[in-house]
């Protein structure tokens, strides 16, 4: 994000990346591109990520991408992978990187389907393959009114959505994650309904800023955190970035997703961090922001979560308090 | 007596205290304790949980007693009490100075627009005379009355357990639990009331002068 080094004031002078991390990121960098050179970067990529979807910690290769990330610090690795909001394993904040160890990333299926000229099942690998990782440091705002910065690795969703040609038709894309009860055991509970099904308006989904994350400090992304392939959407609430993704499916109608199914009231199918409208619950005005410590002050909740610049056009015209 | 006062008591103050004792180990990091990526949230959450724990472990002595025909449990009843009087204390302070940082602004408008805190607030309120007469002089003083006012623990779980299943997304398992337990702890009394009524009006019909 750009707009951070021109607007100084909001940025705290403890949200600068300390020096030893940016140097190391940039040590990572280095290394990506001189293997690349060696290789020639499409030759490494698919071998990279041949490992990501075996062995989850994979280190990958890839370039940072500073015109899409933010120059606020990181959350460290053992926040993010421990903190986790993933409810096919588990309610609780840490159960996920508890009951996610086993889970199989490995043999993983995608199936392309809906209003496209190219459908069909397509191996991981195949998905993943004509695309060049990049790493954006993006923030995360959960919907429970708190926030990370996390470094992931991915590529562009539209890069992939063009691939299969969507029709005239597809208004709007729809995700699902894996069904699977016995390797998941929320899925066994009624906490909510299964599958959990995501989606994007067809142009939000081509926005750049909206990534398919394989990746998480350099290295393959923890089965807690979504592996082997989940959504990010960075100016909307977490609760978007649907984890473990088997299915995407160009539809003309809006998806009946999952939280909005199982509270209308409450969470809405657009899901754009707004700090002016409150979850019927609680505020929504102010944040608290993970790694900060139990004395730091909240810090206050940013329009499309600090990507008002770039993604607020998308809905000039659309009353915000209604389509929440 | 002299094993109650000297060893079982403070025996039980230590143990309802641990608590707090971890919560607050965690909360600076000491003794290898940690409360994880979102320390705020662990306090809060911790703290009215053993607030409900202390309610309900208050509610259990009179049927313990009943149960066991020992007066034993109710020698503790008045500790337990305090004790969820303590950690709702906690429980406001981390909402109000770690979670809300002190902005009492904030605070009042969020208790009177979410209707789980309003209710959260006013069990708390309802607490505070209990805990102002919980000695053994006000009892004294307050006689057949303190019996009555201090009924106000039944309403105080019920909004408790309600301010807690309010807030839930989505995954009411755990409020289920308390709320079972409270309607147990609750139709017990119900259930004795009834029979006692039962047993009075039965004595009145057995009195010859009664028939």
């Amino acid at each position: 994000m750009k707009q951070r080094a021109s607007k100084p004031s909001r940025i705290a002078a403890s949200d600068i990346t300390p020096p030893e991390r940016y140097l190391s990121r940039r040590a990572i960098l280095a290394a990506g591109v001189g293997l690349g050179l060696a290789q020639g970067i499409r030759g490494i990529v698919p071998n990279a990520l041949g490992q990501a979807a075996g062995a989850p910690g994979a280190a990958l290769a890839y370039t940072h991408n500073a015109k899409y990330s933010t120059l606020e610090a990181p959350n460290s690795y053992e926040d993010i992978s421990t903190y986790n909001n993933y409810y096919e394993f588990g309610t609780d904040k840490q159960d996920p990187a508890q009951e996610s160890r086993s889970f199989r990333t490995s043999p993983w299926n995608v199936t392309i389907g809906g209003e496209a000229e190219i459908t069909g099942t397509f191996s991981l690998e195949d998905i993943l393959k004509p695309h060049a990782l990049e790493e954006r440091i993006y923030r995360l705002r959960c919907v429970e009114a708190w926030s990370m910065i996390i470094p992931w690795i991915g590529f562009p969703l539209g890069d992939l959505l063009k691939r299969f040609k969507p029709t005239s038709k597809a208004k709007f894309v729809e995700f699902k994650t894996l069904y699977d009860p016995k390797q998941m055991p929320g899925e066994r509970t009624s906490v909510l309904d299964w599958p959990y099904v995501e989606g994007l308006r067809i142009d939000e989904a081509m926005h750049p800023l909206a990534i398919l994350a394989v990746g998480l400090y350099g290295k393959a992304i923890p089965n807690q955190n979504g592996a082997p392939l989940r959504l990010i959407v960075p100016w909307k609430y977490g609760f978007k970035g649907i984890k473990a993704i088997v299915a995407i499916k160009f539809v003309e109608h809006a998806p009946r997703t999952t939280w909005a199914l199982s509270a209308p009231n409450e969470y809405g199918f657009f899901a754009n961090v707004n700090p002016a409208v409150d979850h019927p619950r609680w505020s929504q005005a102010s944040e608290r922001h993970i790694g900060a410590g139990l004395f730091a002050a909240r810090r206050p909740t940013l329009p499309f979560n600090g990507y008002a610049d770039e993604v607020a056009s998308l809905y000039s015209g659309l009353d915000l308090r209604k389509y929440f | 007596m002299w094993a109650t006062r000297w060893l079982a008591k403070p025996a039980v103050f230590v143990a309802c205290l641990l608590p707090a004792m971890r919560l607050t180990a965690g909360a600076f990091g000491m003794l290898g304790v940690s409360l994880g990526a979102d320390p705020v949230a662990a306090l809060l959450h911790g703290c009215g949980r053993w607030t409900l724990n202390f309610l309900m472990i208050t509610l259990c002595m009179t049927p313990l007693r009943d149960l066991t025909g020992s007066v034993w449990p109710l020698r503790f009843r008045r500790m337990f009490g305090l004790f969820a009087f303590f950690y709702v204390l906690l429980h406001l302070s981390v909402y109000v100075f770690l979670d809300q940082k002190g902005k009492t602004n904030t605070v009042w408008q969020e208790i009177a627009k979410r209707p789980y805190i309003t209710i959260g607030v006013l069990a708390l309120a309802l607490l505070l005379p209990l805990a102002a007469t919980s000695t053994t002089r006000m009892m004294r003083r307050l006689g057949k009355r303190w019996t009555q006012l201090h009924r106000l623990i039944y309403p105080i779980a019920i909004l408790g357990v309600c301010h807690f299943w309010w807030q839930v997304k989505s995954d009411i398992r755990q409020p289920l639990l308390y709320a079972t337990g409270l309607t147990m702890l609750l139709g017990y009394r119900l259930w004795r009331q009834r029979k006692a009524l039962l047993r009075v009006s039965a004595a009145r019909f057995a009195r010859p002068d009664a028939a």
